[in-house]
């Protein structure tokens, strides 16, 4: 395979050449524990608090608002877990919605198991939730809204500043999961009232294991890795000095960059959606037509299951990914493509594409002419386009009979 | 994650299409588990199988287990191809990561099912071959928290 078309952005990003170079020097020339007091350490703290500002900066922090972890699962699970515990006296009622990433949903799942009661907002063909059903589901013992901001496999950014608002009347914390969006759309915690926000540093170019909590001043939320007292007692753990440099270094660079970068992919993305649309039959875009991530394609290629299209398109050297369930382990497709409305054996021939600001136009009509191939290969062997064929050829007989 | 004869019949699939006026159909598993197989079988007076095609909605594993199932049936007499098991399927392909081992499954029963089918056809009986189950691959799924 000599050439490689990395169209899974939405999964990983490439570190990139400006975040290496700022991590670098903290492994070997400055690899002191911060949180040491010789003078050797001075250097460490200086960048840890340079990344603290950067990260803070990106989303209209304050710095001592930011908390780094382990990355956007621990962020997820801290915020939620911890919230649920510090406000339990108040009640056990958590408002989320159907198509959080598992992060979220199986930390909810966890709580249900111990006593609490979670809510599920459905979402409509788009992704959206609907602010009418939040307000509706808002109860006195209502303690936490967690609702992501821009959905991983769809790509659908959620109505914010409005739940921000309606958490905010309701007294209610509120909790983002931002890990698609920090970095990539323009997030202001103050400007839509977000109590909480979870981001992770791999989906912007920055390093992996390292993440964010952002906790508003006055939140009550406990600690949740306790031990030492880095992050101010919250966090507990050897601060991982390389990560948070080059944390701080991605959210600097996706600041300065997030307009042209977001223009850039949207041309080449709505140039691959016009394409897969128009020439590939039987098919759907999954996500909300122009609320969404500017890198995010996700399309619904009917008769037709998504691993056997990822192998095939692999072996061109094209990396995607599917919500089929054979590519999550379970025998269930993907819960956001069920939470929209589409019928199981759609959703097993969904097909994502995560686009990087480096992807090209000839890369994408490569891609495209590809998949067309493809397709066309697997709908061929596929009894479900053949039962669909026959009853086309017996609908025409049946529409000439009637003529 | 597959093996090489795995990805050899995922690539280059025997036996891909359909048979007019078969002898025996069998469509077994269902779109919601995201697998569908089809097996037609061509069989003659002597109850041999003289030809066998196949068509797979499914992933890789189902495609290259559809693909080996109808390599194994074919020129082979109906008693014999009901001897065919998702475990004779498995070792000819040198294996299935376990996730994927219920494509195997849907293989035999494809074949049990195209039998069937043939032996209702003929008002016929054939020893040891029950009638097929509608729907396998059904499982719980597990989650842990």
């Amino acid at each position: 395979m000599d050439k490689r078309i990395y169209l899974d952005n939405a999964a990983t990003t490439q570190v990139s050449e400006a975040v290496l170079e700022e991590m670098l020097p903290y492994f070997r020339q400055n690899y002191s524990n911060p949180s040491a007091v010789y003078q050797f350490a001075e250097e460490g703290k200086r960048a840890v608090d340079r990344a603290r500002r950067q990260a803070a900066k990106l989303i209209g922090a304050k710095p001592e608002e930011i908390y780094f972890t382990g990355g956007g699962s621990e962020s997820d699970n801290w915020a939620i877990k911890a919230a649920a515990e510090a406000y339990a006296s108040k009640g056990k009622h958590i408002i989320t919605s159907k198509i959080e990433h598992h992060a979220v949903l199986h930390t909810c799942g966890y709580l249900e198991k111990n006593g609490y009661d979670v809510t599920y907002l459905d979402v409509d063909a788009d992704g959206k939730i609907s602010l009418e059903e939040l307000k509706a589901a808002l109860r006195p013992d209502t303690i936490l809204i967690s609702v992501m901001a821009a959905n991983n496999e769809i790509g659908t950014i959620q109505p914010i500043a409005e739940i921000g608002k309606i958490a905010h009347e309701a007294g209610v914390p509120f909790h983002t999961d931002a890990v698609q969006a920090y970095g990539h759309i323009p997030l202001d915690v103050d400007r839509l009232q977000i109590d909480m926000l979870s981001a992770s540093g791999h989906k912007l170019n920055g390093p992996k294991g390292i993440g964010i909590l952002y906790i508003r001043k006055g939140v009550k939320i406990r600690s949740f890795i306790h031990g030492g007292a880095q992050e101010r007692g919250r966090r507990a753990g050897t601060l991982n000095v390389p990560g948070i440099v080059g944390f701080g270094k991605a959210a600097q660079i996706a600041g300065e960059t997030m307009e042209e970068k977001g223009r850039k992919e949207r041309k080449i993305r709505d140039h691959l959606i016009e394409r897969v649309l128009a020439e590939i039959p039987y098919t759907r875009l999954n996500g909300h037509s122009t609320d969404r991530l500017s890198n995010n394609a996700n399309f619904s290629f009917r008769f037709i299951e998504g691993e056997s299209m990822l192998i095939l398109l692999d072996q061109l050297g094209i990396c995607a990914s599917s919500g089929s369930a054979c590519t999550s382990g379970s025998l269930d497709p993907s819960h956001v493509l069920l939470a929209i409305g589409l019928p199981h054996e759609i959703a097993h021939g969904s097909l994502r594409l995560t686009l990087s600001d480096e992807t090209t136009l000839e890369e994408v009509d490569f891609v495209v002419d590809e998949l067309k191939k493809v397709i066309e290969r697997l709908r061929n062997m596929s009894p479900l386009y053949e039962d669909f064929l026959k009853e086309q050829k017996e609908k025409e007989k049946e529409g000439k009979d009637v003529q | 994650m597959y093996s090489e004869k795995v990805m050899d019949h995922f690539n280059n699939p025997r036996n891909v299409g359909e048979i007019e006026n078969p002898s025996g159909v069998g469509t077994v598993g269902n779109a919601k588990c995201g697998d569908i197989m089809r097996i037609y079988l061509d069989i003659d007076g002597q109850g041999i199988i003289r030809d066998v095609k196949f068509k797979t909605f499914g992933c890789g594993a189902a495609v290259a287990t559809s693909s080996m199932a109808t390599e194994l049936v074919k020129g082979k007499t109906v008693e014999e191809a009901l001897l065919v098991t998702n475990k004779a399927v498995m070792e000819a392909l040198d294996g299935l990561p376990p996730v994927k081992v219920h494509c195997s499954l849907l293989a035999e029963e494809a074949i049990h099912a195209a039998l069937w089918d043939y032996a209702q056809k003929n008002g016929i009986v054939i020893e040891g071959l029950k009638k097929p189950v509608e729907d396998i691959g059904e499982m719980e799924e597990e989650e842990e928290y």
